[in-house]
């Protein structure tokens, strides 16, 4: 990987800060010519054009692109530069739809959530709706980065949080390199420290997943042999126990697209997505039973195509207005980005789906 | 044959050997394939021993493939660089053993 940057695309000015410079690249190139396949094509081979939601079971609502890490591979371009931050008074209008939703899970994601000012209040209020499962993605380094978070493992305890954490390798070196200096054993104390108060034991009802993305330009392996690799390290050098590791590829969309192209990886990436596809993974890709919610209250297929501005195709487009049997009944946007989620066992924000 | 005698396009068009030769090709896959599944050894372990015999090998296919396996299950560059090192330490003893052949053969005629 490339040496890493401490600004996001948006504060360089990049051109891949706009969405659709990225979905330009995206649709032209070896996809225009046709040397590789559309992923509309590719999916309606086997009569999944256009693409339908099932169920919705995850509402995932991303609460501000504000982030104390500056990762090289973030869809999300967030950073310490990044001001989009959820209001109270948008967060209210979730809480209405987290009461009456049909949904099982409520994911919780960023930048770093847990430095929204309202971020507190809104768990407390958010855990009295009764949701089975209510995720919140942590950074882990956020828990040592000033005293104020010192205390978010006893927090998330106390509402019975279930903690989705970034953790890209078992070493130091891997991991800081792909999400900066010094991240890997602040990491590694955060886990202990969520450890300490009950999180990810083998019996312990506080769940703690780890989540690995691959630190350059080449798909993840298989996720219960990562799984293994990661437990044994882990509780051999640090002692730290967690329950499941989610094996996540990623997307040419944002920094991870900036890498690709700067680093001359790009087409061969793309290659490898398209070779990699798996028709059964379409059957499961997350954006057919998920919710993205921006900070700003639109409403979008994935947290994905949140980044690349694309809306939901529905006349339901912002949260205010939320009404979860026509949203239902939309059709999925879909660009040549999905590649990421189809690839292999697929991928998804809980990890493998096929 | 094109300018290059190797073409990275060439490797995956490896499974096309089996076209000219059915029952065979077949079979060296299904071998494979096994030979590459966890077991006594794991994946990962398999797939180190695999990039160092690339090398001492010096199978271009067989290098890009390996690098790119190792790093999808987690290997370090550490780690792949001493697989490498192995491989070339059997490699060079492999020849350096026999000097001994050689020793032999001189201690009889000239010694």
């Amino acid at each position: 990987m490339t040496k890493l940057k401490l600004q996001s695309l948006h504060k360089r000015e990049s051109e891949l800060a706009y969405a659709e410079r990225q979905l330009e690249i995206l649709s032209n190139g070896i996809f225009k010519s046709g040397e590789l396949p559309k992923f509309k094509d590719k999916i309606a081979e086997i009569g999944q054009s256009p693409l339908k939601p099932k169920k919705l079971e995850i509402l995932q609502i991303n609460l501000g692109y504000m982030c104390n890490q500056v990762c090289s591979h973030c869809h999300v371009d967030a950073g310490p530069d990044r001001k989009e931050i959820m209001t109270r008074e948008t967060m209210k209008q979730c809480l209405e739809v987290i009461k009456n939703t049909g949904a099982h899970t409520l994911d919780l994601t960023g930048g770093a959530p847990e430095m929204n000012p309202d971020f507190r209040w809104f768990v407390e209020e958010a855990s009295k709706a009764g949701i089975e499962d209510f995720i919140v993605r942590s950074n882990l380094t956020i828990i040592r980065a000033n005293k104020k978070y010192h205390d978010l493992p006893e927090f998330f305890k106390k509402h019975n949080v279930h903690v989705v954490s970034s953790m890209p390798h078992w070493t130091k070196g891997k991991t800081d390199k792909q999400r900066g200096d010094g991240v890997f054993d602040k990491s590694i104390k955060a886990l202990q420290e969520l450890n300490a108060v009950g999180y990810g034991l083998p019996d312990s009802r506080l769940r703690l997943d780890l989540v690995y993305n691959p630190s350059g330009a080449f798909l993840p392996g298989d996720q219960t042999s990562m799984e293994k690799d990661f437990k044994k390290a882990l509780q051999e050098d640090f002692g730290i126990r967690f329950h499941n590791l989610f094996a996540i590829t990623n997307l040419p969309i944002s920094r991870f697209l900036d890498y690709l192209i700067a680093s001359e990886n790009y087409e061969d990436y793309m290659y490898s997505l398209v070779e990699a596809y798996n028709p059964t993974a379409v059957e499961n890709v997350m954006c057919r039973n998920t919710l993205s919610i921006s900070w700003d209250g639109w409403l979008y297929d994935c947290d994905f195509n949140q980044m690349l501005g694309l809306k939901v195709d529905s006349k339901i487009k912002h949260i205010k207005e939320y009404n979860e049997d026509l949203l239902n009944n939309r059709n999925i946007i879909i660009s040549q980005h999905c590649y990421g989620c189809t690839a292999g066992a697929g991928s998804s924000c809980q990890g493998s789906v096929a | 044959m094109d300018n290059n005698y190797y073409d990275p396009k060439d490797l995956k068009k490896f499974g096309d050997i089996t076209e000219w030769s059915e029952e065979l090709g077949t079979k060296y896959f299904d071998y494979y394939g096994k030979v590459f599944e966890e077991g006594a050894l794991t994946a990962r372990e398999k797939a180190l021993i695999a990039l160092a015999v690339a090398h001492t090998e010096q199978c271009p296919y067989c290098i890009d493939a390996y690098t790119v396996d190792c790093l999808k299950r987690g290997v370090t560059k550490e780690q792949m660089m001493e697989a490498i090192h192995v491989g070339a330490a059997i490699k060079s003893g492999a020849t350096l053993v026999h000097g001994v052949m050689m020793m032999n053969k001189v201690n009889k005629l000239d010694g």
